[in-house]
């Protein structure tokens, strides 16, 4: 499912990421009931919030910030910009895909998928991840990707959204 | 002078008053703790942030609903949560106050929540971790004599964005016992800092501290006057245990001047909000078809206090 092969971070294209991820999440749930979609805040969020919309699964659409769950809370303390999380369906027996945009060391997934078992049981949680960057510190993997890089320690990769939804990435360096 | 609320970065790590604590921060508590509001619906009302840490609740006078609601915002934090009676061990043995700490501290506390009915007693302990260099742990202000309950004031600030949004078009009346609340000063304290325009204070003379006006507040000794035109009303207990000395004749008395009546809060703007920060006394301050009635938002108080503590408690520990 992953490409194993290496794309130059300046050349990624979100928009035709987006297409190519939310072509494998349709596929990939097909005849699958009780699916509901949850984006990590903030870029997560953005990317489920249109997959809800185009699989018209906008009454079961979630979102998490994983800032209660962190693992460097006695390092770093509390984020300032914490959002609550919103989870308005049944988790009891649900599908449920995560949604992030960047992943890395795996820790916000493990924050996240800790959070949703403090609403119910989930029958399965599914990972969609829009750029996988490696470097992963848990056995942590995407079910649908639709890209892979390698970028150094000292860079770190953003989604943005413009006013018109599009969706672009960038790099920043620390 | 530093203020010792702050570490060296600016960041909250004791909580001892809402007094000279800037907007930002108080910002920051608020919108932390709407995030801690969603959690008391769910099926685990708990998040880990705080798991493995010791909260010691130090309450040197008596109070059932704050160590009620500490303890619950910890346990909702995963800490260990330590209730000590204090008036009933070893401050009657003669140990005194900083030797409690130590000993506590001793004992691999994180935090402690101090109640204490002389002012300045949570500074007195801050002050001493920060001098022996008990970095880690943290102190937050439960109800300091008549001086400050700064949780009480925080969900006081929480209540009144919740219902109202914003803070700078709001006319706010304080009524009642204001000379002994601690509770009032950090309410004027806050409205103040969030750019309140109008904070009132309605009380008899004799139960109105001096030195209002010049935190900016407007003193009114008519009830009926006062409460014109207000959105918020925030009544006060009124200390029964106050009400030997030669303060007040009555308090048949007080009620017929200063309780809130449905009558008077008519006089208000039809949609202000009326609290209380517990407990009631109906019949003495408040009137029961006010207390229960629709403009009530007294029980959503206790409940955004839990919020609210819990936002407090998080971001100390971090800091």
């Amino acid at each position: 499912m992953s490409t194993t092969n290496s794309t130059s971070p300046s050349a990624l294209d979100a928009e035709a990421l987006y297409g190519k991820l939310s072509q494998q999440v349709k596929s990939g749930l097909q005849g699958v009931s009780q699916v509901a979609i949850v984006g990590i805040h903030s870029g997560g969020a953005w990317l489920a919030e249109r997959l809800a919309a185009e699989l018209q699964l906008s009454e079961r659409l979630g979102f998490i910030d994983v800032s209660f769950y962190r693992d460097d809370f006695a390092e770093k303390g509390l984020r300032p910009d914490v959002k609550p999380s919103q989870i308005g369906f049944d988790v009891e027996g649900a599908t449920i895909v995560l949604v992030d945009d960047v992943l890395y060391t795996g820790r916000t997934t493990r924050a996240a998928i800790n959070e949703l078992f403090d609403y119910g049981r989930p029958a399965r949680i599914l990972l969609a991840a829009l750029v996988d960057r490696g470097g992963r510190e848990l056995p942590i993997a995407a079910d649908f990707l639709a890209e892979s890089i390698t970028l150094a320690d000292n860079q770190s990769l953003q989604l943005q959204r413009a006013d018109d939804g599009r969706f672009s990435l960038t790099v920043v360096h620390a | 002078m530093l203020n010792p609320q702050l570490n060296k970065n600016g960041e909250l790590k004791h909580l001892l008053t809402i007094e000279g604590l800037p907007k930002a921060i108080i910002t920051n508590i608020l919108d932390t703790a709407s995030s801690f509001v969603s959690i008391g619906d769910r099926e685990v009302k708990k998040v880990p942030l705080m798991r493995g840490k010791s909260v010691f609740n130090l309450f040197f006078e008596n109070s059932t609903r704050t160590r009620t609601t500490f303890e619950i915002a910890s346990k909702r934090l995963s800490a260990d949560v330590i209730n000590l009676n204090i008036s009933a061990s070893s401050a009657s043995k003669g140990e005194s106050l900083l030797d409690t700490i130590d000993n506590l501290a001793a004992m691999h506390a994180d935090m402690f929540v101090v109640r204490h009915s002389q002012s300045g007693a949570p500074y007195l302990i801050a002050k001493h971790l920060n001098d022996t260099k008990q970095n880690h742990v943290h102190v937050v202000n439960a109800g300091d004599g008549r001086h400050a309950h700064p949780t009480q004031g925080l969900l006081d600030m929480y209540t009144i964005r919740h219902y109202k949004k914003d803070f700078t078009n709001l006319r706010v009346a304080i009524v009642g016992d204001i000379l002994h609340s601690r509770v009032a000063r950090s309410d004027i304290h806050g409205l103040t800092t969030l750019g309140v325009p109008e904070v009132r204070a309605i009380g008899p003379s004799t139960l109105l501290p001096s030195g209002l006006e010049q935190m900016g507040v407007r003193v009114f000794h008519n009830m009926e006057e006062g409460l014109k035109g207000v959105d918020v009303i925030i009544m006060l207990r009124l200390q029964n245990e106050r009400m030997s000395g030669a303060l007040l004749p009555s308090a048949q008395e007080f009620f017929k001047s200063y309780g809130l009546t449905p009558e008077r809060l008519a006089l208000a703007k039809p949609d202000a909000i009326v609290m209380h920060p517990g407990p009631m006394n109906r019949g003495v301050e408040i009137d029961s078809a006010v207390a229960d009635g629709p403009q009530a938002v007294i029980l959503p108080q206790v409940t955004f206090g839990i919020a609210v503590r819990m936002a407090v408690m998080s971001i100390v520990a971090g800091n």
